[in-house]
């Protein structure tokens, strides 16, 4: 039997019809207007578009998408559900594994994970499983959530540490198993990276909110202000606040700098701090909001790095008025980590890209502003550790390049918080948690880690996989108390 | 939300703030800080712990007016709440026997001043304290000093109370003394701080400040509180806010501190403006009513 076309499919149309379909494209507000606002750049698809690009699906037997996805969304199973016109049976199965898919359907790197795998992608476009996952959440969330009735009380509390994806994972799957689950948040707002990392353009905050509503719907227990490591110790939360079993999912924490002359000249950011400043302290509706940041209009702005917290930083930087808006990325486009709708989307607002460039240095205007970055052209050489090809510098290539504000995002290292204050809990040389891949255990009893601070800075999905990974094994290790 | 549950004046625009804030009252150790956030719209700003009392669950902190934030703090009274106080932050206080210690507050940041201070005197210290103030009236915390420390040197700066000059006079008045000293723990404001620095570096006296940069989430997130201690990016909010004065690069952190500084004047002028036909205006006011003062 073929791998593909599963007998009892609901959609008519051969397998050579639905290749013929092309990829629906997702409707957006055009280039020029979006660049001056923070509204959401895709639209989201009509029912009709949805319909349609669910007809595309080849449903095969063995899917590959399921598959490649770190939380194991049925994909083919949901699709079908669409076709069939019942789009909130859709929403329902994507959440058998997946607590947070308007989400994912906005941020996930799709291209990695189902889309890259999907079989048409061998003939022509992939599927839009994104965007069919962001229509179903986004339906679902219109028709008003159904939330599932209570399961029976196991008796037993988790105690889960970040609001970020990973954190928001394992509390919404292990309440469906009944326990109660508190989740402590050090900001004064729930959603962790969610909230202070991805800019409304990209991923509305009334999203996040809505989710959360859903989360507090099921019995789950939020609440912020908690600084674990400081306000209370894992320790204490156990064996004071009687938690059987804690997951740590704190995200990735200390923003790196390059360590180059300069880089203590005011105008000079993090892209967290850039990024927080906007998405959670809504610093850009100063004065009405309190806290500031400096005013971009007519300002010649570069963040460096190339993920999508670079070009979540510098597309929002154009949004507040900045004339020139750059990405100074070290490697070629063919390296940058971002994800492909996102370098597209800041291509067609007028970002410019200085590909295989690095800053040198941040030269002064004689004031302690800066005034413009010095930059050296690379060359790509052989492979380094991560097996895209390093960076060499050519020699006598510097050019200056003026500026305002430079937005430095090239990675985080592990915030050392729970870490140091948690006797017993093994942490890697660069100082991230330990914990199996497997079980996301670590090597205290009861504890749990995963997300950004067991793996380094990576993606919302990847923390939700470790989430999902985590339930299962606090779940396991509830039930039977065995370690 | 987080009770208020007294709040009183100790100087025309300095006040302190008792806080139920159990949690926090359980962990903090002296030179440590709270982050707090007054209402929906508004900054987060770090404030250091003056005091608490873990049995009843209450911290105290001391709160200058300087822009708009600390206004409106300072026109909070009892039974007020404030939104969100996050905390303990930072390292606390390295608190041990050391022999002689100078404990040098400048300001309102006598209030950490003083919570050390009597740390190191329950650790078997003697305590020096010098205390500094524009003027009589800023003198604050006064008996509660006395209470920790072995001696006791106050200055303003126009001389209306006690000794006119300011705190490095007193302390280099110590070392010209020959009084043996194991260790300086200066908080004030920059200015002071980095003199406190420039004179014990001379004399290789072991000396501590705690460094009040811009910070926006103090958990070590966003990177905003770097300073440059050593030649080296040092995160305040998980690093410090204590560090060795001799290897701080005090000039960097006055710029960066400056960052806003146009921000800060439009939104001050603007909530001035605001406070015109406000019912509140005349408690408002009280609590402007304030000296042009040290910024900390």
């Amino acid at each position: 039997m073929s791998s593909t076309a599963s007998k009892k499919s609901l959609n008519p149309l051969s397998l050579k019809e639905r290749i013929k379909i092309p990829r629906q494209t997702m409707p957006e507000q055009a280039p020029g207007q979006r660049a001056h606002n923070f509204e959401e750049v895709n639209l989201g698809y009509s029912p009709e578009l949805a319909q349609l690009e669910a007809r595309r699906c080849l449903m095969c037997a063995k899917p590959t998408c399921t598959d490649n996805c770190p939380v194991g969304v049925k994909v083919p199973e949901f699709v079908e559900l669409i076709v069939a016109g019942d789009f909130l049976g859709a929403a329902a199965k994507i959440r058998e594994d997946n607590v947070l898919p308007a989400i994912t359907g906005r941020v996930c790197p799709q291209e990695d994970h189902c889309e890259g795998k999907c079989l048409l992608s061998k003939k022509v476009h992939p599927l839009g499983i994104g965007f069919l996952e962001r229509f179903v959440a986004d339906y679902e969330q219109r028709m008003g959530t159904h939330v599932p009735t209570n399961v029976p009380p196991s008796g037993k509390r988790v105690a889960v540490v970040g609001s970020g994806p990973s954190g928001l994972t394992v509390a919404g799957d292990l309440v469906h198993k009944g326990h109660k689950v508190r989740v402590f948040e050090a900001l004064h707002e729930l959603g962790g990276v969610l909230v202070y990392g991805i800019p409304e353009f990209r991923l509305p905050k009334q999203i996040i909110r809505e989710q959360l509503d859903y989360m507090r719907e099921m019995g789950v227990e939020f609440e912020t202000d908690v600084v674990v490591g400081r306000t209370i110790t894992i320790d204490e939360l156990m064996n004071q606040e009687g938690y059987d079993a804690v997951f740590i999912g704190t995200g990735a924490g200390l923003p790196q700098f390059m360590n180059i002359p300069g880089e203590h000249l005011n105008g000079v950011y993090s892209a967290n701090e850039f990024l927080t400043r906007i998405n959670l302290m809504k610093a850009y509706k100063f004065p009405v909001y309190d806290e500031p940041m400096l005013d971009l209009h007519g300002k010649d702005v570069a963040t460096i790095g190339g993920g999508n917290t670079a070009l979540d930083a510098i597309r929002s930087a154009l949004r507040l008025g900045a004339r020139k808006a750059y990405v100074i990325y070290r490697r070629s486009e063919a390296e940058m980590p971002a994800r492909i709708e996102e370098v597209h989307h800041a291509e067609q607002e007028g970002i410019e890209f200085h590909m295989l460039t690095a800053p040198v240095e941040f030269l002064s205007d004689g004031k302690g502003w800066l005034n413009a970055a010095r930059c050296i052209k690379m060359e790509l050489g052989e492979s380094d550790a991560s097996g895209r090809r390093r960076p060499v510098p050519i020699p006598g290539s510097e050019f200056d390049l003026p500026l305002s504000v430079a937005v430095i995002a090239i990675g985080t290292s592990a915030n050392p918080i729970v870490q140091s204050t948690t006797p017993g809990l093994d942490t890697s040389k660069r100082g991230y948690i330990q914990a199996s891949e497997e079980t996301q255990r670590t090597s205290r009893k009861g504890v749990f880690a995963g997300g950004d601070i067991v793996t380094g800075s990576a993606t919302v999905i990847l923390a939700m996989g470790a989430g999902r990974r985590a339930a299962k094994s606090i779940h396991e290790y509830l039930t039977t108390g065995q370690w | 939300m987080f009770n208020i549950i007294h709040a009183e004046f100790l100087a025309p625009g300095v006040k302190r703030f008792v806080l139920e804030a159990p949690r926090i009252a359980r962990k903090q150790k002296p030179g440590q800080f709270v982050i707090l956030r007054i209402y929906e719209e508004g900054e987060r700003i770090p404030v250091t712990i003056e005091n608490a009392d873990p049995t009843r669950g209450t911290i105290s902190i001391v709160v200058q007016s300087v822009g708009k934030t600390t206004h409106l703090l300072n026109s909070l009274n009892t039974g007020d709440t404030i939104l969100d106080v996050v905390g303990p932050l930072g390292k606390p206080s390295e608190i041990e026997k050391f022999g002689t210690v100078v404990v040098v507050g400048g300001g309102v940041g006598t209030a950490m001043a003083y919570a050390t201070a009597s740390a190191l005197k329950r650790a078997g210290n003697r305590v020096i304290s010098i205390v500094g103030a524009r003027t009589k009236e800023l003198v604050i915390l006064e008996r509660e000093i006395r209470a920790v420390s072995d001696a006791v040197m106050l200055t303003t700066d126009d001389g209306s109370y006690a000794d006119k000059g300011f705190v490095t006079d007193k302390l280099r008045q110590l070392i010209e003394n020959g009084t043996r000293i194991d260790l300086v723990l200066a908080v004030g404001p920059i200015v002071m701080m980095k003199a406190v620095a420039e004179m014990t570096r001379k004399e290789n006296i072991r000396t501590v400040v705690s460094l009040n940069p811009i910070m926006v989430d103090g958990t070590g997130m966003c990177g905003g509180c770097r300073v440059l201690v050593d030649g080296k990016n040092q995160f305040a909010c998980v690093d410090g806010p204590e560090f060795d004065a001799h290897q701080v690069n005090f000039e960097v952190l006055v710029q960066r501190n400056s960052m806003y500084r146009d921000a800060e004047q439009r939104s001050m002028a603007e909530f001035q403006r605001a406070l015109d036909g406000n019912k509140g205006r005349r408690q408002v006011e009280a609590a402007c009513a304030v000296l042009p003062g040290d910024e900390r």
